[in-house]
């Protein structure tokens, strides 16, 4: 296809994996055997309970009340309903909360193998993200370097709330795969679970656990900019991805801020935040935490003070928006060519390979 | 003469009176709360010191940018006391300088959050009194805050009920990094105490909770533990409406000091959002979580926001509302305010009167 | 420009400093090392006065975990907010093209070659005395 016939990019579709048994095939004879002899019946996560609304919209649901179980599914509700030529899947089956880091490893190769042979391979329209096991950095670049051949993967996933800050050193090998290989950071919403979901502990109701995840973002948005990880990889793009996108000025305003005055401890950040943001991070729009009065969403929208930054999304299956309509109400009508097909064309270089 | 050493220059009359909402007094030296302490708690409190949630027997897990726990570098007193514990000086550059009709002290006191309950309770208690006798008795305008050992409910009602009399005190403060999220049931006979006695709660941000600033773990530089104050109380009014806090307590009223607010519209609005779609796990809330925010939360000024186009803040005040946003300095740490920055000479006059006196005097019942 | 006598040496020694005014302008003058570095006072940020500041020294980076500290002393810390502004430029460290405080121009003059009969601004005030040195700045 013609790039300038794409009408639409939708940059985050989730393929559930339907049950443990799925992945058994794609897993060596140890794992699968340890799969089933330890009793390991599925990898979903508190995340996304799979009954709670937020999972799944009620008319993608099948008879079990799952959804986006294959790739037929939701080549026809995520893809064709809604006029996407391209969509790139982030599949969160929770990989990142094995403990054990060769048990992890052997989970993102089974679930990167099923997703190319069960999704890339009978939908030409579909892209993916290479999950990777944060849990070892080596075991991380090795995914990437092993998936990276195909040129379907177009971006490394991992979560919002890990085990150690993104920015952190330690984890640098994997940016500079991602920057050898043209494959931008997403970040998903989720968590490893390895601390409480706030810094004030655990909530007591599933809806503030998904509110929190925004604060997620925050901190990995904080972490990478300020250990300087745009400085040593300036190609590198990050992805927020479900992330509630209107947090973003108001936190970067004041991150900027304070570096102004306390610009020494971090030396090698030589220019606002504000700028670094708008150069290296991407957003996709749903869910877009605005209110339904389109002049406060285009208000807010300003305050990124970049059409380059948002990306559009379905967020298929989970339940962000109802009825068809996939752009928000408020943003202004200029951006959308920008949001549906130039933004994720400049920011996934392998989309137009 | 054309040349010579400027005197002290006072700024013009504001004809607007102005209350500030974020003052720091300062132990000059610990002694100073020993006269409010039995020989067993100050012993304790000097022998083994304070047991919070962190690992420095002295100073801070991440360092600040200043001095003096991060003080302005010209609230020294010349004798070399610490930064915010001199009155006089404290009346001359701030109070008078920038024409403070009331100030609200909030002590960072030491022993806040410690994990010795009844050492916590003992050093609250004592601060109380120290703000009484060596600040609000020898400055009027200087109104004191009931502190309480947070960690320690039943000791935090106590304190209350015995200080609440005195009408001197116009709030009951909190720290913003608790053990647990200040919505939780744990700390709701806090809230009961504080609404019979119809004192607002006031939330400082800092506090160690010992669990990680960030949801990913310990970040690494004294910029991001700033930056993390507003995903902390995010967390913080989440769960205070979450909870039905304000649905138990309708006329609870809660002020964010020091928090920024850039964060407050975002946070309504998704809470909102997802609220709509999950509101069967919270049947006790019977409006939008925005609708609590607007009724029972108010804001801070400082650190004010700085939007690179100052129109921003403008908006982020009119969806907060400009009836709960109050004007704090933070005298007398670095990151001060000016009240004419905070709350610029440009907005109209009754904006501004909102933001530097109407708004807390109503919160406040000053 | 005039030349505005607004110390003697000896009276600023390396280390010191000095609040003066000129034509109505706060000026915070700096002795570092024996040079001599003249700032308007106000910082343009939030109006905190650089008299107050700390002196600092340069630490910058091309890459993270490196630091090249160089000019110890040679930038002034604002009091408030901890803005640098360099003593030599008056540029703001975070933001030099765009942030300054007003630079100016320092000289040490002798008090035998001041000109008694046509005075900078400020002599005909200033106790002159031929056999000390003085600090003048242009404004």
């Amino acid at each position: 296809m013609n790039l300038s016939d794409i009408r639409a990019v939708d940059c985050d579709v989730h393929p559930t994996v339907p049950s443990m048994q799925t992945l058994l095939p794609y897993l060596n004879d140890h794992w699968r055997e340890t799969v089933i002899e330890r009793e390991i019946t599925t990898l979903d996560t508190i995340s996304y309970p799979p009954l709670a609304p937020l999972t799944a919209r009620a008319d993608f649901r099948g008879e079990n009340g799952r959804a986006g179980l294959d790739a037929s599914e939701v080549g026809q509700q995520a893809l064709d309903k809604w006029q996407a030529d391209i969509a790139i899947l982030n599949c969160l089956y929770g990989v990142q909360l094995v403990f054990n880091e060769d048990m992890a490893q052997a989970f993102a190769r089974a679930v990167n193998d099923w997703v190319v042979k069960e999704w890339l391979d009978r939908d030409p329209r579909l892209r993916a993200s290479i999950v990777v096991p944060l849990q070892n950095v080596e075991h991380a670049v090795d995914e990437i370097e092993r998936c990276a051949v195909d040129k379907r993967f177009v971006q490394i996933l991992v979560l919002c709330m890990g085990e150690t800050p993104l920015g952190r050193r330690q984890f640098w090998p994997i940016y500079a795969a991602a920057e050898r290989h043209n494959l931008p950071l997403g970040i998903h919403a989720g968590s490893a679970y390895r601390y409480p979901v706030t810094s004030l502990g655990w909530p007591t109701y599933y809806v503030e656990d998904y509110a929190a995840q925004s604060l997620g973002f925050q901190s990995q948005l904080a972490s990478l900019v300020c250990e300087g990880v745009f400085v040593k990889f300036p190609k590198l793009k990050a992805v927020l991805i479900e992330s509630g996108v209107t947090w973003l000025p108001g936190f970067v305003w004041r991150l900027s801020k304070f570096w102004r005055g306390v610009r020494a401890e971090i030396p090698w950040i030589d220019r606002s935040p504000n700028e670094i943001v708008r150069d290296h991070f991407r957003l996709t729009i749903q869910p877009l935490d605005t209110p339904d009065d389109p002049d406060i969403v285009a208000r807010a929208i300003e305050h990124f003070q970049s059409d380059d930054m948002l990306l559009y999304s379905s967020d298929y299956p989970h339940w962000q928006f109802d009825g068809d309509e996939i752009m928000p109400p408020g943003i202004p009508a200029g951006l959308h060519r920008r949001i549906l097909v130039d933004n994720p064309l400049a920011t996934y270089p392998r989309l137009g390979l | 003469m054309n040349v010579n050493a400027p005197k002290a220059q006072f700024r013009p009359n504001n004809k607007l009176a102005l209350v500030d909402c974020d003052i720091h007094p300062r132990l000059r030296k610990p002694e100073d709360l020993k006269p409010y302490l039995s020989s067993r708690w100050w012993d304790t409190w000097q022998t083994y010191g304070l047991r919070k949630r962190h690992g420095f027997v002295k100073g801070h897990p991440y360092p600040k940018s200043q001095p003096g726990d991060g003080a302005r570098r010209d609230a020294w007193p010349t004798n070399g006391d610490p930064a915010g514990s001199s009155l006089p000086l404290m009346q001359e550059q701030h109070l008078d300088y920038h024409g403070v009709d009331i100030g609200i002290m909030n002590p960072l006191w030491p022993g806040s959050g410690d994990q010795n309950l009844d050492l916590s309770a003992a050093l609250a208690s004592a601060h109380n009194d120290w703000q009484l006798d060596l600040w609000h008795a020898k400055e009027p305008r200087l109104r004191p805050s009931i502190v309480v050992p947070y960690e320690h409910v039943e000791a935090s009602v106590a304190e209350i009920h015995k200080r609440a009399p005195n009408k001197a005190f116009c709030q009951v403060f909190l720290l913003s990094r608790t053990n647990e999220a200040l919505g939780r049931r744990k700390y709701w006979p806090i809230y009961e105490a504080a609404v019979e006695h119809n004192l607002p709660i006031g939330i400082h941000v800092f506090g160690y909770s010992g669990i990680p600033i960030s949801n990913s773990g310990w970040p690494s530089f004294y910029i991001e533990e700033m930056a993390e104050h507003g995903t902390a109380c995010s967390a913080l009014i989440s769960s205070m409406i979450m909870e039905g806090l304000f649905e138990r307590f309708p006329t609870l009223k809660v002020v964010m000091i020091e928090a920024g607010f850039g964060w407050v519209p975002s946070l309504g609005w998704r809470l909102d959002k997802h609220w709509q779609k999950m509101k069967g796990e919270v049947p006790h809330l019977k409006r939008p979580p925005s609708e609590y925010l607007k009724q029972n939360v108010y804001v801070t000024t400082q650190p004010i926001e700085e939007p690179e186009k100052p129109e921003y803040l403008v908006d982020l005040i009119d969806w907060i509302g400009w009836d709960r946003v109050m004007f704090a300095s933070d005298y007398a740490h670095w990151d001060f305010d000016d009240p004419v920055f905070a709350v610029p000479p440009n907005w109209s006059e009754e904006r501004r009167r909102k933001l530097r006196s109407e708004n807390a005097m109503s919160v406040f019942r000053l | 420009m005039a030349k505005h006598i607004v110390a003697a040496v000896k009276e600023l020694p390396p280390g010191s400093r000095k609040l003066v005014e000129v034509n109505n302008r706060q000026i915070a003058v700096f002795n570092v090392n024996g040079e001599f570095h003249a700032l308007g006072n106000r910082c343009p940020h939030e109006g905190g006065h650089l008299i107050d500041g700390k002196l600092v020294g340069l630490v910058e980076s091309k890459m993270p975990g490196e630091y090249c500290y160089s000019r110890k002393d040679e930038l002034v810390k604002c009091p408030w907010h901890g803005w640098e502004f360099d003593l030599r430029t008056g540029r703001a460290q975070c933001d030099p093209s765009r942030v300054r405080v007003r630079h100016y121009e320092t000289a040490v003059v002798q008090g035998g070659e001041i000109d008694l009969d046509a005075p900078p601004k400020a002599a005909e005030v200033f106790p002159v005395r031929i056999e000390d040195d003085y600090v003048v700045v242009e404004v």
